[in-house]
């Protein structure tokens, strides 16, 4: 495995393996000298052509713990939107030594394009590409789930078995895309609570459940409920009346939460909007993975760069 | 100056001799006068020289991937002698100044007839109807008249657009999608636009506005024409309105003949184009309704790209393939190997009814005596896989580059000159008319 595109593209062996490196990075964090020389004399260009400090700072802090060289570009504008000029951006970061690019980009296809087109020899890390897939989320999502439900013996082990809700916005969100491939491939079983207009019309590949609102998949008490960001530009755009309808229908409360399973857990990939799609006493809450999350994140994109370090097809 | 062409099977069927004269047919039969040059054709098949409906040619503004001299080069490669040029061109066709310029310009390069299709709108802003009597009465005399590659959205305008063509004997052509319902949309509404993350254009975005159209088309009495029909639901709403007597054409593409939106997954933008690739039983409904007469033609949609805007993403990317040079080698595959249609059905589709369509005069009796000599000759027994070297336009943006293709086409002729002899182009020299 060169790049990291889509978590489509990992088969089920892959996807372990790298939770396994992850809990090995986990443990090179809680030591005293948190540092792995893996990286030595290795430049990750961080290049975000969409603004996101949480996943720039978390690859940064992944970088830097396996001692790789870090340099950052990030850019809004729309001077560096046109395809001819990402070409030539990337290829003058390659230029300046960059062995690894990890990607953030708003549109779709972004990171398969350069994976594929041949502009760069550098391995290319998705780290979201518009509506289309956010792979090191859902696997730092998948890390978190292995962890709190398996424990100690998590290693090696999937997920299968283990009912996951996904509940929100889906049709806009590449964390609900990446999250049910692989949830798929490790063997969980997903469903989907959302309304009709922000789910895709089709989506006979995913293999998923589809129910139409949080209660109906309450219960059908799930080990795992992950709640989707409502994206602002969303809420005045018709998709649904208002934010205190969605919250009342699709957002994940205190009565909810008292209905699952006390072993059962509320992730959210972040950042939160406390009061819509969850509330701040489940964010607040010891079901509530949100910050180990973060903490997985640092540790599961460790293991992403190892990874591809040992792969150079 | 006298072509003997030998031994051709005409439409397919018979082989006969045809003997040109000037720029007419002279003879069609089993005699063999001399000729100052005689074409052997064993093996090969005579078909009229083919009507292309919808293509762009880019001049004026689009030079950079096409000129009406590279487009006409590339339309007689493929075996036309007519095509139609689309109006969104930079300025736009919207005056009869701009139409016998580019008819002109085509009359200069001296490959193919080129046609002008005047705007419906002008600067195709959909807002207020362009100088469609003008551009009607001008020496080139348009009938054709098309937004293409923007849809006449409006209700109010596409009457009184139906209404006014009519007025000057006129169709129009429409890009069915309402723009709505497609904001932003890039790739098929279905599982593949799930998968990938892009914007879905649903079918339902290009049937409604043809329901809407033949609705209106039939209230006001109006002839109209519909592009690139792409989904079986379309064709059901043709095939309702025809059955009813309303005056509808309508046109396929050969990328929608062939051609699934499954090719969009690796996100490669040569396969952007717009009505979308759908489906595969929208691919076998839409070869279906040529068999049955529903789609009345096949019409390239040719829309050259210059690399600049292919080699980026897919969002970026603009939409559109080059058509002309494969059209004839993706039809004999999906429709005449396939079994759905014969060699005499190829000439009417891509010559007899598009011209007709187009009001293009010395298409209507297809090979016979005192026919205008426009004829195309194919070798249907070869097959090899297509390479860029087949493309002759500005452009390369060909989707079947590295496919297995039918057919070559191997003479060309336009009103009694070669325009292709024996698979290759005539210099461009060599026809220029000053």
């Amino acid at each position: 495995m060169k790049h990291l595109i889509s978590t489509r593209e990992l088969t089920t062996d892959n996807a372990i393996a790298i939770l396994d490196t992850a809990i090995d990075m986990v443990d090179v964090r809680s030591r005293d000298v948190k540092k792995l020389p893996t990286l030595r004399g290795k430049t990750v260009a961080n290049v975000f052509f969409e603004d996101s400090t949480r996943t720039r700072l978390s690859f940064e802090a992944a970088a830097l713990a396996l001692s790789a060289d870090v340099t950052t570009f990030t850019s809004q504008g729309s001077s560096v939107s046109k395809g001819e000029s990402l070409k030539d951006t990337l290829q003058t970061l390659e230029a300046m030594g960059a062995d690894f690019i990890v990607l953030r980009h708003s549109h779709s296809g972004v990171a398969a394009t350069v994976a594929n087109n041949g502009w760069v020899d550098a391995h290319i890390i998705n780290a979201g590409d518009g509506t289309h897939e956010h792979p090191t989320q859902a696997l730092l999502d998948a890390f978190t789930m292995r962890s709190r439900l398996r424990g100690d013996a998590a290693r090696g082990m999937d997920l299968a078995g283990v009912s996951v809700v996904i509940v929100g916005d889906v049709l806009h969100s590449r964390v609900a895309r990446s999250n049910a491939l692989l949830l798929r491939t490790l063997g969980a079983n997903v469903t989907l609570a959302a309304p009709r207009t922000l789910l895709p019309r089709e989506i006979d590949g995913w293999g998923a459940t589809i129910v139409s609102t949080l209660d109906e998949a309450i219960e059908m008490q799930p080990d795992v409920v992950i709640t989707l960001r409502v994206q602002k530009e969303r809420m005045t755009s018709g998709f649904f009346p208002s934010e205190s309808e969605f919250s009342e229908i699709w957002g994940m409360n205190d009565s909810r939460l008292r209905r699952l399973p006390s072993t059962s857990i509320v992730m959210h990939p972040g950042p939160m909007n406390r009061g819509l799609e969850i509330s701040g006493s489940v964010a607040d809450s010891p079901q509530s993975t949100v910050t180990e999350q973060v903490a997985n994140g640092v540790a599961l994109r460790m293991a992403v760069l190892y990874t591809l370090m040992g792969d150079s097809r | 100056m006298t072509i003997l062409i030998r031994g051709a099977a005409v439409l397919g069927g018979k082989t006969a001799d045809i003997l040109i004269d000037g720029d007419t047919i002279r003879e069609v039969g089993s005699t063999t006068p001399a000729a100052d040059r005689v074409i052997d054709a064993h093996g090969l098949i005579a078909l009229p020289g083919l009507v292309d409906l919808h293509s762009h040619l880019r001049e004026p503004g689009g030079e950079g991937a096409e000129t009406i001299l590279s487009g006409s080069r590339a339309a007689a490669a493929g075996g036309f002698t007519a095509v139609h040029a689309m109006a969104n061109t930079n300025p736009v066709a919207d005056t009869a100044e701009l139409v016998e310029l580019v008819a002109e310009r085509g009359r200069h390069a001296g490959f193919v007839q080129v046609r002008p299709i005047g705007a419906v709108t002008r600067d195709l802003a959909g807002e207020q109807l362009a100088d469609i009597g003008g551009m009607a009465h001008s020496a080139v005399a348009v009938t054709v008249f098309s937004d293409d590659g923007r849809c006449v959205g409006d209700s109010l305008l596409m009457r009184r657009a139906l209404e006014y063509v009519a007025t000057f004997g006129g169709v129009i052509a429409q890009h069915a999608q309402d723009p709505q319902l497609t904001i932003d949309a890039v790739v098929n509404e279905g599982n593949v636009s799930s998968e990938l993350g892009l914007r879905g254009w649903p079918s339902v975005a290009e049937e409604s506005i043809i329901a809407r159209d033949v609705l209106l088309a039939e209230y006001v009495s109006a002839r109209l024409h519909i592009c690139h029909v792409s989904t079986a639901g379309s064709v059901d709403v043709i095939r309702w309105a025809k059955k009813r007597g309303i005056s509808v054409t309508a046109e396929v593409t050969p990328h929608h003949l062939l051609l699934t939106d499954e090719r969009a997954l690796a996100y490669d933008p040569v396969y952007k184009v717009n009505p979308p690739l759908r489906k595969a039983d929208d691919v076998e409904e839409l070869r279906r309704a040529v068999a049955d007469g529903t789609i009345d033609i096949v019409a390239t949609d040719h829309a050259p790209h210059a690399s600049s805007t292919k080699d980026c993403t897919w969002h970026d990317a603009s939409f559109g393939m080059v058509g002309l040079e494969s059209a004839l080698s993706v039809v004999q595959h999906t429709l005449v190997d396939a079994g759905h249609i014969g060699w005499a059905d190829v000439a009417r589709i891509m010559s007899v009814t598009p011209a007709e369509i187009g009001r293009v005069d010395g298409y209507a009796s297809p090979l016979t005596v005192g026919s205008p000599a426009n004829i195309t000759l194919v070798d249907p027994a070869t097959s090899e896989i297509w390479s860029a070297s087949r493309l002759h336009g500005g452009s390369t943006n060909s989707p079947y580059v590295g496919m297995t293709l039918p057919g070559r086409v191997m003479s060309t002729i336009f009103r009694g000159t070669e325009t292709v002899i024996d698979g290759a182009l005539v210099a461009p020299e060599l026809l220029r008319n000053e």
